[in-house]
């Protein structure tokens, strides 16, 4: 179960400014997602090794070779703002 | 009369370090881009991957990995058979993903020590202490901000995002609350730097930011077993800053106890130009970070032969050396020290005494003129025209006494600079000593009849000017005279 104040802690967390109704909302339609998922508990899984991923693969590493983006402008242009060669942000923290 | 003052309460500090070493591979840690240092050009070495746009895969660089399991092995971690990637989940503008790839209940290594040398001054027999090291993992740096408007973050009025930085390698090493002063704290930043350098996997440039270590620190009275209020501090970037943030702030926490005063859960960042500490934020409680495994990446298994190739790559380490040292050479701790702490320097002091030759007289060398040298031209060991096995030619010169020690001193620039044979340099300016004794005798007598002034002082009792006696023989002789030779026989001519 997760309650109201949870949904508000991790709307927070996410950066997420939500009213009060959607607060409402969430807790309803998370709530009913987690119990459809709770149904997997019903499984026996006392012998089963715990599991991070589907696929069955370990050790995919690159060589350490040098390939340059050759577009830089592209990603500096994809950002909201940029100043020179910079990506550009808003004030990061309120004064006080 | 008085009455005994309460006993005052001593207290001691818990500190442990969090230290953040780039390694120095060609490209990043999942992106095929330069991790070139380049403040000046922003936004120059970056990617679709290092910023995070959508739809990209990262791949873990295999050196990356190479470079962590190596630095595990030489602090002593445990290497985990399995491993993996996690997304550490926070907002801020030098993240461009809005969260890290770092590594968190599966780390590379864990349970590792490293032994530090403490000594009271240089000269001083040092205490060894061992530090335990809790964990080792492997993830990215962040991007670097410039705030505008203000140098300061909260007087600006908005940021500027160099991502250069993004995506470079790091493994963080964590230590256990194993250090008591501000000296072993920057004593074991210090041999962490030391190792790194020895296997060749990252700068060690405090400056640069490529060595980061932050403080956590808390202290209590002696004897107590719970720990008191943490505090973190940051923005070190020397050795010495880090053991006087430290020391300021036992001071500081000390006092504020002793007044009732309280101690907040915090960051605080060391000031260079105040030289103290200064309160940035409150902790609340602990970041929730919300860790999950990286789906990107695969699952990272170290097979054991894989680990037995790295381990046999291994080059010997410092405490390795010191030891060896110590055993086999009979150098002082002072020596060791200076010898053991670059890697090439050692590797030369080793290759000089391969030879055969006295392992203090080479230490000798290395440490006095030779280090004089490299310091005033700014050049490093493995820089210089004089190879390991001239400098032991030279000592063997002096010690079969061919040349005296002062006609060494003199050629050592011209072998410094030019190299070559230290022999036939001796050889070709007729440097040789003089050790016949007719021959000294001789120049002695000559020096007597040009100086009787002196001469009568000497016999009348002022016996200090035997020193200027001895100095007109070496003039005299060009610095070729035996000293020993010559300090015995002048000895007996000023008698009389």
């Amino acid at each position: 179960m997760i309650d109201r104040e949870e949904v508000k802690k991790v709307a927070n967390l996410a950066r997420l400014d939500i009213t009060s109704e959607e607060e409402e909302q969430f807790t309803t339609q998370l709530n009913s997602i987690l119990d459809y998922f709770d149904q997997l508990s019903e499984l026996d899984t006392e012998d089963v090794a715990p599991t991070t991923r589907a696929i069955e693969t370990s050790n995919i590493t690159r060589t350490d070779t040098l390939k340059p983006f050759p577009d830089k402008q592209a990603l500096l242009d994809s950002a909201p703002e940029q100043e020179d060669d910079y990506f550009r942000v808003p004030k990061i923290m309120a004064s006080n | 009369m008085t009455t005994a003052a309460p006993a005052k309460t001593e207290y001691e500090a818990v500190i442990g370090l969090e230290t953040h070493c780039q390694l120095n591979t060609e490209t990043k840690i999942f992106s095929s881009e330069s991790t070139k240092f380049d403040p000046d050009n922003p936004n120059t070495n970056v990617s679709p991957i290092c910023l995070g746009y959508p739809g990209v895969l990262p791949v873990l660089n295999e050196k990356v990995l190479e470079y962590a399991v190596k630095a595990c092995l030489a602090i002593n971690c445990q290497v985990a058979p399995y491993s993996k990637f996690d997304r550490k989940q926070y907002f801020y503008p030098d993240l461009p993903k809005n969260y890290q790839i770092s590594q968190f209940d599966l780390p590379i290594g864990e349970h590792g020590w490293i032994e530090i040398e403490i000594a009271e001054n240089p000269k001083a027999e040092p205490i060894r202490k061992k530090i335990g090291i809790t964990r080792l993992h492997m993830e990215e740096d962040a991007g670097k901000l410039n705030h505008g408007g203000s140098d300061r973050l909260d007087g600006s009025t908005y940021s500027l995002v160099d991502f250069n930085r993004a995506g470079i390698p790091l493994v963080e090493i964590v230590s256990e609350p194993d250090l008591r002063t501000g000296k072993e704290a920057a004593e074991y930043a210090q041999e962490l730097r030391r190792i790194m350098l020895y296997l060749g996997i990252s700068d060690g440039k405090m400056q640069e930011g490529s060595l980061r270590c932050d403080v956590n620190i808390s202290v209590r009275p002696v004897g107590q077993k719970e720990f008191g209020t943490k505090v973190e501090i940051k923005n070190m970037n020397s050795f010495s800053a880090i053991q006087k943030a430290i020391d300021y702030e036992i001071e500081r926490q000390v006092e504020a106890i002793a007044n009732d005063e309280p101690i907040y859960q915090e960051t605080r960042l060391w000031d260079e130009g105040s030289q103290r500490t200064k309160s940035m934020r409150l902790k609340e409680g602990s970041s929730d970070y919300r860790y999950f495994p990286e789906p990107d990446l695969p699952p990272i298994e170290v097979s054991p032969e894989q680990l037995e190739t790295w381990k046999a790559e291994l080059p010997e380490l410092p405490i390795a050396k010191r030891h060896r040292y110590q055993a086999d050479y009979g150098l002082s701790a002072y020596d060791i020290r200076i010898l053991t702490d670059d890697r090439a320097l050692a590797e030369y002091f080793e290759a000089a005494i391969s030879t055969g030759v006295d392992g203090k007289q080479v230490a000798n060398w290395l440490i006095g003129d030779i280090a004089a040298y490299l310091k005033n031209n700014n050049l490093k060991i493995d820089e210089i025209a004089l190879k390991p096995e001239i400098l032991a030619e030279l000592v063997g010169l002096i010690s079969k006494g061919t040349i005296s020690g002062k006609i060494a001193k003199d050629i050592l620039p011209e072998l410094l600079t030019k190299g070559g044979s230290a022999k036939e340099l001796v050889e070709k300016k007729g440097l040789i000593q003089i050790s016949d004794t007719g021959e000294i005798e001789k120049i002695i007598d000559e020096v007597l009849a040009a100086h009787p002034d002196e001469l009568e002082k000497f016999r009348n009792g002022k016996t200090k000017l035997r020193g200027f006696f001895v100095g007109q023989v070496m003039k005299k002789s060009g610095g070729k005279a035996d000293p020993k030779l010559t300090n015995q026989l002048l000895g007996k001519k000023l008698q009389g």
